[in-house]
């Protein structure tokens, strides 16, 4: 096993099949390039398997690493492994490709080549920023995916499809060109290198740290998104295709908290600590504040993407209250947050495709055409409330645990997600699948098929498995979390 | 200085047989062309493709790898010269080639003048090149610009282009004073002209720092002039509009290596002493080309005008390396900030080709294609076109895996090296805006559906050729290390 560069198929599988199946071209071989992607999709899922089974996971150091020379004029290295933080990650991205791919399947019938190498390509890339253990590589990889979800945005969305791709590239490219600074400071300071592992170790002055911090917070709260940097998001949302939604939802609003636990933390530990009032107090918002918010929303994809939101408060939260269960019970509810919120979007994408309207008052009664259906969309909805028994449950409760020995009120404001998630979620799926058949084309709704029925199987044996056994999950994290704690408990001001 | 020591020094002309050929065969193709009865030009044409590649053939064979002086110190041969020049010669070979169709297109430009001006002009910029002289500086420049003004005005009927002719005459000309009156008050500072020599007197502190001071202000505006930064920018967006096509390729290209040649002989070579004075005006230069060329090029919607303003800030960009190469008097950083210069600039010379280029693969006769709205749709006329032309975008944007953001990170991080964290937040501030017109391009391509739905008739091999040069964006973008590395070494050996 030592021998398989992993890692390096992890990324360029699915790459590599994107560029076959753009090479089917125009839509006459749609067909043909469907059933390429999804062979391209579920061989990017196969290679990421031995991962997990190959793990080990009693040591926090990085496994599966590969290293070799990509740019020596600036000591940048293809250096590339994984510990027990960022392999969950590699493995959800590739799951929730083949999702991606399948969730397409009829319903892009325009460009449909481009549309499913756009994503397999953006797989890749988004398994190199989670695989990356070279700061500039990382950078690279992270900016290049942009362009995919650009383009899908922009080529399949809604009607105002234009105006949340720009909002969405240029949100994000802001952020993250003060990253790069700092990226090129930090190689500086370092006396010219750009692996992660010796900035984590390099000390730094607390007055440059407050400063990286910053820039690195720019970059990843608009990520994330935390509040008040979170607007591109709904926007992004509401006109993306269903594809797009979910991994946006599920993948790449990860990546900026990944970021933190990857950069921010491990590397100036000491403004972590002196701000970490600041970022709580940002994620309380963000959990309070835009569950509120998502409460009135009267489109499903963007109540959904509220929710996204506060859901990530809590990740942010859990990371920044410094104690091993916030911070696993964060980055449980980060691979919770990407079965649901996936789900949730594919869910409202099944009733966007045949009514074409996400808006809640043109449903009502869909449980009567549409049992089956009602079902899934009833576990997921429950599942994103934070019913115990599914994962939404696990990573919240974990998290507020953590918050009530912390500080009661931080823990106190942080619950009242239970019930404002809760109403809103529930209150949705009240007005459009229960009461009577609102119109006739809730009427003519056919229910799922058996593609429709694979996927949501799929997700849904995700959140309930994770909810109900979560230690598979949990286990492989013991070890990386608790070394990044040791390590961020120690100052690195000389 | 007595008869004796006057000795005549024979040159040693091997050392600028590149030169010699490049003159001997735009004559030679000039006198050839009148017997040429075909309307095609195809021998001119031919011949001229031959003649660049002959020339990079003598200057590959004539590399010593050393610095060497001839013609009285008037010339000097190195590895950064030899090296600009090959990309040069390219560069030309790639405009002709992306011209033919479009030149063949328009009766008026498919003279035998359009094919001697460009050798003309190449001339002018390899003697730029390897200049030692600040006159020899000043007959490469004239050399260049009137060749250039000429074919700016090769389209004889059309008003615009005669109007861009006539202001980039003027004001070239007003440059070209400023250059030499800067030129005659640093010789009046040092006694010498000659650039080598110029450094030693000023080493050895024998100039009067108040009138070479003042010559020094003159000599940047001229540069900036020729460089196209702001405030000395008035002409770019006009000659790139009204230029045709095929001009505006090679003036938006092959050009821009040359001043930064110039750039490198004047201000490094020569007056690296004075590089706190010179430092200052370029960064000034440098901030307000980033500033308004992005924020100018939001508002444009003619593609060619936009890639002027996009042109300005790139050379705001380029222009920060040179900034940052002495820090206090040290010049530890020099090589690294000026090399990344280097890579900036070869890397856009690249990306510029290719963008121009595609505005002329979608030209036809009557047909010009350069505005934005043209684009329109491509991406369902030309998938893979569409996709070269977003690569470019992209490149010249700054995302990886492009060239372009490798060539954006190596000046910013010779920026940050220099202890100028200010100025590189700026610069990547700019980058942001700059990030928007790109952006505007790729969704005009994407997002809109198609206005024109003829499909794209150009030859096999400019096809080939713009693949090739989008590729090349990619994979430069994957594999920078050779090229940056060859910047290096090259200015290594030759400062």
């Amino acid at each position: 096993m030592s021998g398989t560069p992993l890692l390096s198929l992890a990324i360029w599988v699915p790459i590599f099949a994107g560029l076959v199946v753009l090479l089917t071209g125009s839509d006459r071989n749609a067909p043909l390039a469907r059933m390429l992607a999804l062979f391209g999709a579920v061989a990017g899922l196969l290679v990421t398997v031995p991962l997990y089974t190959g793990f080990d996971m009693t040591t926090p150091a990085m496994q599966f690493v590969e290293l070799a020379p990509w740019i020596p004029r600036f000591n940048i290295n293809y250096h590339l492994g994984v510990d027990g933080i960022s392999m969950l990650f590699v493995m959800l991205n590739s799951f929730i490709t083949v999702i991606v791919v399948l969730a397409g399947w009829q319903v892009i019938d325009n460009k449909v080549a481009q549309y499913n190498a756009g994503f397999l390509i953006m797989s890749g890339l988004l398994n190199g920023i989670f695989a990356s253990l070279d700061g500039m590589l990382f950078y690279v990889f992270f900016e290049a995916s942009l362009i995919p979800l650009y383009l899908i945005i922009g080529v399949w969305g809604g009607p105002n499809r234009v105006y949340a791709a720009f909002k969405f590239f240029l949100f994000t490219l802001m952020g993250s060109l003060l990253f790069l600074i700092s990226l090129i400071y930090l190689f500086i300071q370092s006396g010219g290198s750009f692996s992660i592992l010796d900035w984590h170790k390099m000390p730094i002055a607390m007055v440059p740290q407050m400063w990286i911090f910053l820039a690195f917070l720019v970059a990843f709260a608009v990520k994330v998104p935390m509040w008040p940097v979170h607007t591109w998001l709904p926007d992004a949302h509401v006109e993306a295709p269903t594809g797009g939604s979910i991994v946006l939802a599920a993948i790449a609003l990860k990546l900026g908290a990944y970021g933190f636990l990857r950069f921010s933390l491990p590397i100036t530990p000491d403004a972590s600590h002196e701000l970490s009032g600041f970022i709580i107090a940002l994620s309380l918002i963000a959990i309070v504040y835009i569950g509120l918010v998502a409460l009135v929303q009267e489109d499903m994809k963007k109540l959904v993407a509220y929710s996204s939101i506060a859901h990530m408060g809590f990740v942010t939260l859990g990371f920044f209250m410094f104690s091993a269960l916030g911070m696993e019970g964060a980055l449980v509810q980060m691979v919770s947050h990407g079965f649901i919120a996936g789900a949730m979007f594919y869910c409202i994408g099944v009733m966007y495709d045949r009514v074409h309207s996400r808006l809640i008052v043109d449903y009502g009664g869909v449980v009567n055409t549409m049992p089956k259906f009602a079902a899934f969309f009833m576990l997921f909805a429950m599942a994103n409330a934070g019913l115990p028994a599914t994962s939404g449950f696990v990573g919240e409760f974990m998290v507020i645990l953590a918050a009530v020995k912390f500080n009661f009120w931080v823990a106190f404001a942080a619950a009242s997600t239970m019930i404002v998630g809760a109403a809103y979620t529930l209150w949705m799926y009240k007005r459009v699948v229960f009461g009577a058949v609102a119109n006739h084309h809730v009427a003519e709704l056919t229910d799922i098929n058996m593609r429709e029925f694979l996927v949501l199987t799929l997700l849904a044996l995700g959140a309930l498995g994770m909810g109900l056994y979560p230690q598979p999950f949990t286990e492989v994290m013991h070890s990386s979390v608790n070394e990044l704690l040791r390590h961020i408990a120690v100052s690195k001001i000389l | 200085m007595t008869l004796a020591e006057m000795q005549f020094v024979p040159p040693d002309l091997r050392l600028a047989s590149a030169e010699i050929f490049m003159l001997a065969m735009a004559c030679l193709i000039l006198i050839v062309d009148l017997f040429v009865k075909d309307k095609r030009r195809t021998v001119t044409y031919v011949l001229t493709q031959l003649t660049l590649v002959g020339a990079t053939v003598v200057t590959i064979l004539m590399t010593t790898g050393q610095i060497v002086y001839t013609f009285s110190g008037m010339y000097v041969g190195d590895l950064m010269g030899d090296l600009l020049k090959v990309f040069l010669y390219i560069t030309v070979m790639v405009v002709l080639f992306y011209s033919r169709g479009y030149v063949l297109d328009r009766p008026q430009m498919a003279r035998g003048e359009y094919y001697t001006l460009t050798l003309f002009a190449t001339l002018g910029m390899m003697v730029m090149i390897s200049a030692n002289h600040f006159l020899t500086i000043y007959i490469g420049i004239e050399l260049l610009s009137l060749s250039l003004y000429a074919m700016v005005a090769l389209n004889r009927d059309s008003v615009s282009a005669t109007e861009a002719a006539m202001k980039y005459f003027v004001l070239g000309a007003l440059a070209s004073g400023l250059l030499l009156y800067g030129m005659s008050m640093i010789y009046g500072a040092t006694g010498t002209l000659e650039i080598s020599g110029l450094a030693e007197r000023l080493f050895s502190g024998q100039a009067n720092r108040t009138i070479l001071g003042f010559g020094l202000v003159f000599l940047v505006s001229g540069i900036a002039f020729k460089l196209g930064v702001v405030p000395f920018h008035m002409w770019i967006p006009d000659v790139y509009h009204g230029a045709p096509t095929a001009v505006t390729l090679f003036i938006a290209s092959a050009p821009k290596l040359a001043a930064f040649a110039i750039v490198m002989r004047l201000l490094v070579n020569g007056l690296l002493v004075a590089s706190q004075d010179w430092q200052l005006m370029l960064l000034i230069l440098s901030v307000l080309s980033m500033a308004v060329g992005n924020f100018a090029a939001i508002a444009q919607t003619n593609l060619k005008r936009m890639l002027a303003y996009s042109a300005i800030s790139h050379m705001g960009f380029m222009l920060l390396g040179m900034v940052t190469g002495v820090v206090g008097g040290d010049a530890r950083y020099a090589l690294n900030a000026y090399s990344s210069s280097m890579f900036y600039i070869l890397t856009y010379v690249l990306t510029s080709a290719g963008t121009f280029g595609m505005i002329m693969l979608l030209a036809r006769a009557g047909f010009e294609s350069d505005e934005i709205s043209d684009f329109a749709g491509l991406n369902k006329r030309s998938p893979w076109f569409a996709a070269m032309m977003m690569m470019m975008m992209f490149s010249l944007a700054g995302i990886p895996f492009f060239v372009g953001f490798f060539a954006k990170f190596s000046v910013l991080q010779a920026v940050v090296a220099a202890g100028y964290l200010w100025l590189a937040i700026a610069a990547v501030f700019f980058s942001l805006v700059g990030a928007y017109y790109y952006l505007r391009v790729v969704k005009v391509m994407y997002f809109d559906p198609p206005v024109h739905t003829s499909r794209i008739e150009a030859p096999m091999d400019v096809k080939i050729l713009m693949s090739a040069n989008g590729l090349a964006v990619a994979l430069l973008g994957v594999f920078p290390q050779t090229l940056m590395s060859l910047c290096a070494l090259s200015l290594l050996r030759s400062l």
